[in-house]
């Protein structure tokens, strides 16, 4: 009865990512899919897009690309399609209107970075004045009165 | 009664960590030599006392104590024994108790070997560390203690999470805690500067071994995890910029900037401010690691503690540590002025470029990582950062800094003639050129990945060997010459072209997967035979067995090409215990590509899916890891870290303000 169960358990297995069943006959379009499938999350996952991930929920999202491939739409179009039904957390590329700061966070720090490191870089030495130790102080004197 | 003295051992080290945090920092600025003595013992009974309670906890793992209730939690009688060992840190409370098994050691570390670091300084630098261990120590004492008992032991355990019982993932959290706990070193030796006022070449001297050591940790760590998912969660992705890869790799690349910039500080002389505080932000990107995977504020795999108090803790640590690091930065970093100049062109620019883009880098991996939780707090929205924001924001800084690393490697110090630097390096620049020229010929699907991937990194490559060849004057000098002059390189400069190249591996490795991998998705029926790129495979039988604590569904596979043929046994596994399923898949690795084979699952006419990959020369992604981090250890043998205390001039003391 065990052995039973826990073979039931091990046919029962998650949906294992994309599934045979669900590849297009379509080379291009079955490739437009994969790449699109990469960019939308899993809604119920940690972190996975949909291409990857198990859950059954991404198999549905996976066929709903799909089918508005076939459909004719473009990429764009079924990323909209997408996210109009499921909000803007399903891109893993958030977009760029809402999120701009961070989109130029790299190149903004990047300028200022530089912008920093050639000022520092071509930056006039300053005459920097040692004063001398008392020991070395004693000494001059020493050799002055000589 | 075994877990209880384990207890009281971490009690006692957290007193005792509380009395060096003050006597020798008070002895420090007094001048008392004996009471900034106290830090050696003090940092060596804490060892003592956190190593017999992590002892503790392992035997409480190993013998299967029940009362326990961490060991109930997380261990299963039937476990295979590494995975009893291993289960010690597969945990929240055991892998803080290992953070701080590791804090102590390093502590302990410089406390016995730091002989020819000055007192006070070696005062200051254990003071801090010891303030580190109060507030770990703490916090495992009240929010997370790893010796709580259970009233009535369960009969067995709750066993492993499956998808920890393998030995890659055994040995990721030590080495990965070995790097971003070391850098606490950095840190204390940081904040001891500051306090002191002081930064000079003696004191990049000491940092610097320090700081190369969690480094070789972190690279070895980060490796092993994401060898681990390539094998291990089925499809072969090898990075996924998910929140908890980032916190390592953030302390990664500050730690990789500290490396170079302290050689500047160390060779001459400027350029201390910005160590100092590198050093001081590798560590805070440690903590935030830390606070990221212990709170599970940002979800992902690894968040094992969803306790809000916990967060709240690391957060009060987070707070203090950065906080009273950059407030003491901001008070203290005018003293660190620097009298050396150079020119635009020279060694030290160089090394100023590979800080900015490393830093710039880092900061981008931050901010895409704490985005949805800034956005979520800020306008109440939902939003994802993954893996294609990070491809596309992260990779131009990489790109960057592997076409200036040749040369700026070579550099001369001060001043440099760019005609003379770049006369060895021509020749190399026109064939990684040629070359991905050769390659973007050959490619057909028109991505540019591949080509610039393969200039980059035979550009990495043979740069790095160039500046050997120059300095060992290959075919100028007579064999015999060449071959004396490179034995005679110091040791770092050996670990300097060792941990580039591995770079550039690395970069080829990355690139190549990316580019020219080939994945077949199907159904087979046992007999079926197709071909995936030149590979005949044939499904030759699907049974059923009894691993140790697992069943088991093989498949068994044939595949061949050009006459080689071998066999491979996919598997997908329940764990009993557990009742939770994982897939095995079945890798045949070799040096210039795997062949990659899933079983998926049956389908309804008797056939299975079966999914196959041809991964081009994955493999060089870990080896260039490794590779960088033997460079690492070439250079942290080198022999000016060992022989000769580096004396400090007696400079001008900055007088200290009454505190």
């Amino acid at each position: 009865m065990r052995k039973l169960m826990i073979l039931l358990l091990i046919l029962a297995t998650p949906l294992f990512a994309v599934q045979p069943d669900e590849i297009l006959d379509d080379p291009a379009l079955e490739a437009r899919a994969r790449s699109i499938s990469k960019e939308l999350r899993c809604l119920v996952c940690r972190n996975e897009n949909i291409d990857e991930s198990n859950a059954g929920l991404a198999r549905d999202l996976r066929l709903l690309v799909r089918e508005r491939l076939v459909a004719g739409d473009t990429d764009d179009q079924t990323i909209q399609y997408v996210v109009d039904r499921y909000g803007e957390y399903v891109l893993l590329k958030p977009s760029f209107g809402n999120n701009m700061l961070l989109w130029f966070a790299g190149p903004i720090l990047l300028l200022m970075g530089a912008g920093v490191a050639v000022v520092f870089v071509r930056r006039k030495p300053e005459a920097v004045i040692t004063e001398l130790s008392d020991a070395e102080q004693k000494r001059l004197s020493k050799l002055l009165d000589d | 009664m075994i877990a209880e003295l384990g207890h009281f051992a971490l009690i006692l080290a957290f007193f005792i960590a509380i009395v060096q945090v003050f006597v020798p920092m008070i002895g420090a600025q007094k001048g008392w030599a004996d009471w900034m003595r106290l830090a050696v013992p003090t940092a060596q009974i804490q060892f003592i006392l956190v190593a017999f309670s992590f002892g503790a906890l392992t035997y409480a793992f190993v013998t299967s104590d029940f009362s326990v209730r961490l060991v109930a939690a997380n261990s299963h009688s039937a476990k295979p024994m590494l995975y009893k060992v291993s289960g010690v840190w597969g945990n929240h409370e055991g892998s803080m108790l290992l953070w701080n098994l590791i804090l102590v050691l390093f502590g302990a570390l410089v406390a016995s070997f730091g002989g020819n670091l000055p007192p006070a300084l070696k005062a200051r630098v254990l003071s801090v560390q010891a303030m580190i261990g109060v507030a770990f120590l703490a916090f495992l004492l009240f929010t997370s203690n790893p010796f709580a008992r259970l009233d009535q032991p369960p009969f067995d355990g709750n066993g492993l999470n499956p998808m920890l019982q393998d030995p890659g993932l055994a040995f990721h959290p030590p080495f990965l805690y070995l790097g971003y706990v070391g850098l606490s070193m950095a840190f204390s030796f940081a904040i001891a500067a500051l306090i002191e006022g002081r930064v000079d070449a003696a004191w990049a001297r000491w940092v610097r071994p320090w700081t190369l050591a969690a480094w070789i940790f972190l690279t070895l760590g980060i490796a092993l995890g994401s060898w681990w998912a390539y094998y291990e969660l089925g499809w072969g992705g090898w990075w996924f910029w998910d929140p908890v890869e980032n916190a390592s790799f953030m302390p990664w690349l500050a730690a990789t900037a500290l490396l170079h910039s302290a050689i500047v500080v160390e060779k001459r002389d400027t350029l201390k401010a910005w160590t100092v505080l590198l050093a001081i932000l590798a560590f805070s990107f440690s903590l935030i690691g830390t606070f990221i995977v212990r709170s599970g504020v940002i979800t992902s795999v690894h968040a094992f503690a969803n306790d809000p108090t916990r967060g709240v803790f690391i957060l009060v640590i987070l707070a203090f540590a950065i906080g009273g690091g950059l407030t003491l930065f901001t008070f203290r970093a005018s003293q660190l002025k620097s009298n050396a100049v150079f020119a635009t062109l020279s060694r030290e620019s160089g090394l100023v470029l590979n800080n900015l883009l490393l830093s710039v880098a880092a900061a981008v991996v931050f901010i895409g990582t704490i985005w949805p939780l800034v956005i979520d707090l800020v306008k109440g929205d939902k939003v994802s950062v993954g893996a294609p924001f990070f491809d596309l924001a992260f990779t131009p800084f990489m790109v960057a800094l592997a076409m200036a690393l040749p040369i700026g490697g070579v550099l001369s110090w001060k001043r440099a003639n760019f005609s003379r630097t770049m006369r060895p390096l021509w020749g190399m620049m026109a064939l990684s050129v040629a070359l991905g020229a050769f390659v973007w010929s050959m490619n057909t699907g028109g991505r540019m990945l591949a080509p610039i991937g393969v200039t980059l990194a035979t550009w990495v490559i043979l740069g790095s060997l160039a500046d050997l060849a120059t300095r060992s004057k290959m075919f100028k000098a007579s064999p015999s010459e060449t071959l004396r002059r490179l034995k005679n390189l110091p040791r770092s400069d050996w670990g300097k072209a060792v941990a580039h190249m591995g770079f550039g591996l690395t970069i080829f490795g990355i690139s190549a997967v990316t580019a020219w991998e080939v994945e077949d998705i199907r159904s087979a029926r046992i007999g079926d035979t197709f071909t995936v790129s030149g590979y005949e495979i044939s499904m030759v039988a699907v049974t059923q067995s009894e691993g140790p604590n697992y069943t088991v569904i093989t498949g068994e596979f044939r595949v061949t090409k050009n006459g080689n043929s071998f066999a491979m046994f996919p598997e997908k596994r329940v764990y009993t215990a557990e009742g939770v399923p994982t897939t095995e898949a079945a890798i045949d690795m070799g040096l210039t590509r795997d062949v990659y084979l899933v079983l998926g699952d049956p389908q309804d006419d008797g056939r299975w899916a079966v999914r196959t990959y041809i991964k081009p020369f994955a493999n060089w992604i870990w080896l260039g890891t490794l590779v960088m981090a033997f460079g690492g250890a070439l250079s942290l043998s080198d022999r000016r870290y060992r022989v000769a205390a580096p004396s400090r001039k007696p400079a001008r003391t900055i007088p200290t303000p009454a505190e």
